[in-house]
C-alpha cells in the first residue's frame, strides 16, 4: 500500500511534518531571544522540501492514490510549490515581528496549515477535502488572532474563527447534498453520478450555491467577504499576506477541482452563478479600496477585488481559463506578500500603517520604493511586472469563453484599481516629509526582510517577463482538469 | 549582416541603462549623467544606422527581422522587424533621446537651476524604461509585445511628471494623462484579444504576430465594430479631438525632457498603434469609419490651433499646436491613400523633432527667467541668440515653410485629403494661417519685443550641451526640408505595404 509512487505523491506533506516536530522537539532548548531563529529553520526547510520535492516527488500521469484520497498530478504540485514558496517567504517575514517572531508555536501553526492548504490543492475525495481545509484553517484562526494584548488582533481572530466555522458547516452541508444525490464522495465518481443520473437543474442548483457560499468565504468574494479587512488589519501582517495570499489560492485551487471536476454537468449553472461573484467581487473590492486611507486596508480590499479577476478565468472554463487562473494566482501570490512585506517591513521601524506615513519613503529607502514600486505597479496590472501579464490571460480567456461583458467589468474595475494603486506610489515618490528632513529618519531593513523581499520583486519581474515556463506548468496542470 | 539583432539592443539599452543608473551610488550625480549620455548617444548612433541601412539599400518590407519564441503555446514571440514607417520613428526615439539627456544635463550653477537636479538617479532610470518601451512598439510585428511595450511606455510618464514636474498641476496632470492613456490600451486590447481569438477561428492557428493576423479573414461585421474601439484606444496617445485633453495638462506640468518625449515621441505611439493595429489589421473596418476620423481630425487640426492662439503660456501654446499638428497626421491616416500616408509618416517625424526643439527651448527660457507667460517675457534674441534661431526654425517648420522638414510634410497630406473630400481640405488648410499666426506674434513678442525691466540681468545664455541638442534637432528638420529624398521615398515603401493590406495602390 504504501508504494513509492503513494510516497513520492506526500512527499511534501512529509517534510512539512518533519519539519515542525523538527522545530517542536528544538524550540524549548533555546533561549528567548533565539527562538526566532525557528524562522530561519522553517524557510530554509521548506526550501530544501522544495528542491527535494522537485527532484523526487514530480507527478507523471495522473493518478489517485491513498484509496482514491488524493490526485497526484501537475496542478497539485503546482499549487503545491506556491504554497510553499509562500510560506517560506511568510516565515521569513514573521521573524523580526516584535511577539510573533519570538515563538516557536507561531512557526509550527504555520507549518500545519501550510500541510492543509497542499492537501486542500490534490483532494480528491470530499471527505479528505473538508479534512484538508479544516486543517488549513484552524490553524489560521489561532494566528490571526495571535497578538493576546492587541484588541483588533483578538477581534479579528474570533471574527475569523465565527465566520469561518458558519461557512465550513454551509459547505459541509452541500458537500452532505452531493454525496446523498450521488452515493459517492470520491470527486471524479460524482462527476459520473451527475451524468448518468437524473438530477433536477434546481437541486444542482441550490447545492452549487451551498458550495459557492462556503468557498466564496474561503476566497472572500463579495458578499461572504466582511471578515476580511478586520482580520487583516488585526492579524500579524505576515500572517495577513499569507491569509490573503496562499489561503486564498487554496481556495481558488478547490474551486477549479469541485466544481471542473465534479460538476461538469451543471456548467452553465455555475459559471453564471460565479461570473455574477466575479462581477459583484471586482467591483465592490475596488470601490472599498478606494477611499481607504489605512494601507493594511487597502491591501485587505484589493486582494478581495483581485479573487474576482481570477474567477474570470474559472468563468471561462476552458483550458485557457483554467491556465489562467493558475498563472494569475501564481503572479499574485508573489505579489501581494512583497506588498504585504513592504508594508510590515515600514511599520515596524516606524509604527504608522497610513497611507500618508509613506511620503518621503524614497528619499528614506530608495530601494524599498523601488519595490513598493515593483509591488503596487504589478498589483495595477502594469509591464514588466507578474501582473500585467496574468491579467491578460485572464482576460484572454473572458474573450475566448465569449465573457465579452465580464471583460468590460474588469477593465474598468483595473482603472479604478490603477488610480489608487498610483495614489500610493504618489506618497512614496512625491510628497516629502513635514519637516523635509528624511535623511534623519532612514528605513532600514533586517537581513530576513532584505533576502525575503528581494527574492519576492525578482519573482514579480520575472513572472512578467519569462513568462514561458510559468505559463507551461501552468497550462500542464490545468490541462489535466479537462481529461 | 541581417543576423545581428540590432533591434533588440536598441530596445533593451535603454532598459539595461536605466537599470545599471539605478544601482549607482546616489551622490554621483556626474557619472550617473555620463552613463545616460552614454547610452543615449549609442543608441542614436545604431538607430542612425538602421535608418542609413534601410535607406542605402533600398529596402522594402520589414527588415531587421528577428523572432525569438517567447510563450509559444499562444503564439506569442518577440518579433521586431522595421519597415519604411517605423524606421525614422526609431531614429526619432533615437535623437530625442539623447537630446532629452543633453537638455536634462542641469546647470549645477544656482543662479540657474537648469535641469534635473534633484534625483537625477531614478529620473534617468524612468525616462530610459520609458524610451525602451517606445523604441518596442516601433519595432514590435507582435501584438502582445507591442501592449507589453507600448504600457511600459506609458507608467514611468506617470512618475516622470508627478515627481519632477511642475509644482503647481503635476499631479493632476500626472494621474489625469496615466488614467486617459490606460484606459484607452485596455480598450484596445480587448479588441487585440477578440481579433486574436476570432483569427484563431478562421484560420486555426494562435498567433499575435501581426504579420500573420494580416491575412486572418476578419469578417465585414467584425471589423466594423471592432475598428473603432481598436482605433480610438490608442488615438488617445495620438492626443486625437475629443479625447486630446490630458495632453496640453500633461505637456505643461512634465520636465523639459519629459515633454520632448512626451510631444516629441509618445504622440507619435499613438498614432503609429492605431495605424499599425487599427488600419492594417482591420482594413474594411478602416475604409468604413475613416470619414469619420477624418471629420475628427479636421476638428483637432483647426480647433487645437484656435486654442493654440489664444494661450499666454508658452507650453500650453505649444502644448496646443501639438494637438492640431497631430491632428495632421490622423488627418493624413484618415485619407487611406498613398500620399495622405505618406505625408502622415513625414509629419510624424517632422513634429516629433520640431515640437521637442519647441519644448527645449521654452525650458531653457523657463528655467532661466522663471515664466513661461508669453506676456511677461521679451527680448530673448540678444541674450540667447542660439536657442532663439532654434526657436525660429521649429516656427518656421511648423508654418510649413517650404525649405523645412514641415513643408515635406503637410503638403502631401492635404494633397490626399483634397483628393478624398475638398472641403475637409480647405477647412484644415485654416490652422496654416492661425499657426502662422500665433508663430509669428509669440517670435515676436519672446524673442524681440524690450526685455521687461524684472527680467534685465537675471538671464543668461543657454549652455553648451544645450546648443548642442538645439543644433542636433535644427539639422534634420532643414535636412529634411532641403532633401526630401532621405526619408519620403523610404516612408513610401511603407505607405505601399499598407496600401496593399487595403486593397490595391
Amino acid at each position: 500500500m504504501f508504494t513509492p509512487l503513494v510516497f513520492a505523491s506526500i512527499l511534501p506533506e512529509i517534510l512539512i511534518l518533519v519539519l515542525g516536530i523538527l522545530i517542536l522537539i528544538f524550540e524549548p532548548f533555546w533561549k528567548e531571544d533565539q527562538r526566532r531563529n525557528a524562522g530561519w529553520l522553517t524557510a530554509g526547510g521548506l526550501f530544501i522540501a522544495m528542491i527535494v520535492s522537485l527532484l523526487f516527488g514530480r507527478p507523471g500521469e495522473a493518478v489517485t492514490v491513498l484509496g482514491g484520497m488524493i490526485r497526484f498530478d501537475w496542478l497539485g504540485f503546482f499549487f503545491k510549490m506556491l504554497f510553499m514558496f509562500a510560506g517560506a517567504a511568510t516565515a521569513l517575514l514573521l521573524m523580526d515581528h516584535d511577539r510573533a517572531g519570538r515563538r516557536g508555536e507561531s512557526y509550527v501553526l504555520l507549518l500545519a496549515s501550510l500541510l492543509g492548504m497542499n492537501l486542500m490543492a490534490v483532494s480528491s475525495d470530499l471527505v479528505m477535502l473538508y479534512l484538508a481545509i479544516e486543517t488549513a484553517s484552524i490553524p489560521l484562526y489561532v494566528l490571526s488572532g495571535f497578538l493576546l494584548n492587541d484588541e483588533r488582533s483578538t477581534e479579528g481572530g474570533f471574527k475569523y474563527l465565527l465566520f469561518g466555522t458558519v461557512a465550513s458547516t454551509i459547505m459541509l452541508y452541500g458537500f452532505s447534498l452531493l454525496f446523498g444525490f450521488s452515493g459517492t464522495t470520491n470527486l471524479s465518481e460524482i462527476a459520473a453520478m451527475f451524468t448518468t443520473g437524473n438530477i433536477s437543474p434546481f437541486v444542482g442548483f441550490g447545492v452549487i450555491i451551498l458550495l459557492a457560499v462556503g468557498l466564496g468565504f474561503k476566497v472572500s468574494l463579495v458578499p461572504f467577504h466582511f471578515w476580511a479587512p478586520d482580520v487583516y488589519q488585526g492579524a500579524p501582517a505576515p500572517i495577513a499576506g499569507y491569509l490573503s495570499t496562499a489561503s486564498k489560492a487554496a481556495g481558488l485551487a478547490v474551486v477549479m477541482r469541485l466544481f471542473f471536476a465534479a460538476l461538469p454537468d451543471f456548467a452553465s449553472t455555475w459559471t453564471l452563478v460565479f461570473a455574477a461573484l466575479a462581477a459583484i467581487t471586482m467591483t465592490v473590492g475596488n470601490l472599498l479600496a478606494l477611499p481607504q486611507t489605512n494601507i493594511k486596508r487597502l491591501l485587505a480590499y484589493s486582494s478581495v477585488s483581485h479573487a474576482g479577476y481570477a474567477l474570470i478565468g474559472v468563468v471561462a472554463f476552458n483550458q485557457l481559463g483554467a491556465t489562467s487562473v493558475v498563472f494569475y494566482l501564481a503572479a499574485y501570490i508573489v505579489t501581494n506578500l512583497l506588498a504585504f512585506g513592504l508594508v510590515m517591513a515600514f511599520s515596524r521601524i516606524t509604527g504608522l500603517e497610513e497611507i500618508t506615513d509613506y511620503a518621503g519613503l524614497s528619499r528614506r529607502n530608495p530601494f524599498m520604493a523601488l519595490m513598493m514600486l515593483a509591488a503596487f505597479l504589478s498589483l495595477a496590472g502594469m509591464p514588466p511586472f507578474g501582473g500585467f501579464v496574468a491579467k491578460v490571460f485572464v482576460f484572454a480567456a473572458g474573450v475566448q469563453a465569449n465573457y465579452i461583458w465580464l471583460v468590460i467589468v474588469g477593465i474598468l474595475n483595473s482603472i479604478i484599481g490603477v488610480y489608487y494603486y498610483l495614489n500610493v506610489l504618489k506618497y512614496v515618490y512625491l510628497y516629502r516629509m513635514p519637516n523635509e528632513d528624511e535623511e534623519q529618519h532612514p528605513v532600514p531593513l533586517t537581513r530576513p526582510y532584505t533576502i525575503a523581499l528581494v527574492v519576492l520583486t525578482i519573482g514579480v519581474i520575472l513572472v512578467g517577463t519569462v513568462f514561458a515556463p510559468w505559463f507551461s506548468w501552468a497550462s500542464d496542470g490545468a490541462f489535466l482538469l479537462f481529461n | 549582416m541581417m543576423n545581428f539583432p540590432i533591434l533588440s539592443i536598441i530596445t533593451f539599452i535603454p532598459i539595461a541603462a536605466g537599470v545599471l543608473i539605478l544601482m549607482m551610488p546616489a551622490g554621483r550625480k556626474n557619472e550617473t549623467r555620463a552613463v545616460a549620455l552614454a547610452a543615449a548617444t549609442l543608441d542614436l548612433l545604431l538607430s542612425g544606422w538602421v535608418y542609413l541601412q534601410y535607406l542605402t539599400q533600398d529596402m522594402t518590407g520589414y527588415q531587421f527581422i528577428e523572432q525569438y519564441n517567447w510563450l509559444p503555446q499562444l503564439g506569442i514571440s518577440l518579433h521586431f522587424g522595421v519597415d519604411g514607417m517605423s524606421a525614422p520613428l526609431v531614429l526619432l526615439t533615437g535623437i530625442v533621446m539623447f537630446t532629452g539627456v543633453l537638455i536634462s544635463w542641469g546647470d549645477d550653477n544656482p543662479h540657474v537651476m537648469a535641469g534635473i537636479q534633484d534625483r537625477p538617479r531614478e529620473f534617468f532610470a524612468f525616462l530610459f524604461l520609458l524610451a525602451g518601451g517606445v523604441f518596442g512598439v516601433f519595432v514590435s510585428l507582435d501584438l502582445f509585445m507591442l501592449f507589453f511595450f507600448y504600457e511600459i511606455a506609458v507608467f514611468p510618464m506617470y512618475l516622470l511628471i508627478a515627481i519632477w514636474g511642475w509644482v503647481k498641476t503635476r499631479e493632476y496632470a500626472a494621474m489625469k494623462l496615466t488614467l486617459y492613456l490606460f484606459i484607452g490600451s485596455v480598450v484596445a486590447l480587448v479588441g487585440a484579444l477578440a481579433m486574436y481569438w476570432v483569427q484563431y477561428q478562421n484560420t486555426g492557428v494562435l498567433s499575435f504576430d501581426m504579420l500573420v493576423m494580416e491575412n486572418a479573414g476578419f469578417s465585414q461585421a467584425f471589423q466594423n465594430a471592432w475598428f473603432l474601439p481598436v482605433f480610438f484606444g490608442f488615438a488617445v496617445l495620438g492626443g486625437i479631438w475629443p479625447f486630446h485633453n490630458w495632453s496640453p495638462d500633461g505637456h505643461v506640468a512634465a520636465p523639459t525632457a519629459v515633454s520632448m518625449f512626451h510631444a516629441g515621441v509618445l504622440m507619435k505611439l499613438g498614432a503609429f498603434a492605431a495605424l499599425r493595429v487599427g488600419v492594417m489589421l482591420l482594413p474594411e473596418g478602416a475604409k468604413t469609419w475613416a470619414p469619420l476620423i477624418m471629420g475628427f481630425a479636421a476638428i483637432a487640426v483647426v480647433y487645437g490651433a484656435y486654442i493654440a492662439f489664444v494661450q499666454t503660456d508658452l507650453k500650453y501654446m505649444i502644448g496646443f499646436s501639438s494637438v492640431s499638428h497631430m491632428g495632421l497626421v490622423m488627418l493624413g491616416i484618415s485619407t487611406l491613400n498613398a500620399t495622405g500616408l505618406t505625408g502622415a509618416g513625414v509629419q510624424m517625424f517632422s513634429h516629433g523633432v520640431m515640437t521637442a526643439l519647441f519644448f527645449a527651448v521654452t525650458g531653457m527660457i523657463y528655467d532661466r527667467s522663471h515664466t513661461r507667460m508669453i506676456p511677461e517675457l521679451g527680448g530673448m534674441m540678444k541674450v540667447m541668440p542660439f536657442a532663439a534661431v532654434g526657436f525660429i526654425i521649429g516656427g518656421l517648420v511648423s508654418m510649413g515653410m517650404p525649405g523645412f522638414s514641415g513643408f515635406v510634410a503637410e503638403f502631401p497630406i492635404f494633397m490626399g485629403v483634397w483628393q478624398e473630400q475638398w472641403l475637409v481640405a480647405v477647412i484644415a488648410s485654416i490652422s496654416i494661417v492661425i499657426t502662422a499666426a500665433y508663430i509669428m506674434m509669440n517670435i515676436r513678442k519672446v524673442f524681440f519685443s524690450p526685455m521687461p525691466e524684472h527680467l534685465e540681468g537675471h538671464v543668461g545664455d543657454v549652455t553648451v550641451l544645450d546648443k548642442v541638442a538645439i543644433v542636433t534637432l535644427c539639422l534634420f528638420m532643414v535636412a529634411l526640408g532641403m532633401f526630401p529624398s532621405i526619408m519620403v521615398p523610404m516612408v513610401e515603401t511603407g505607405v505601399g505595404y499598407i496600401m496593399n493590406l487595403l486593397g490595391g495602390a
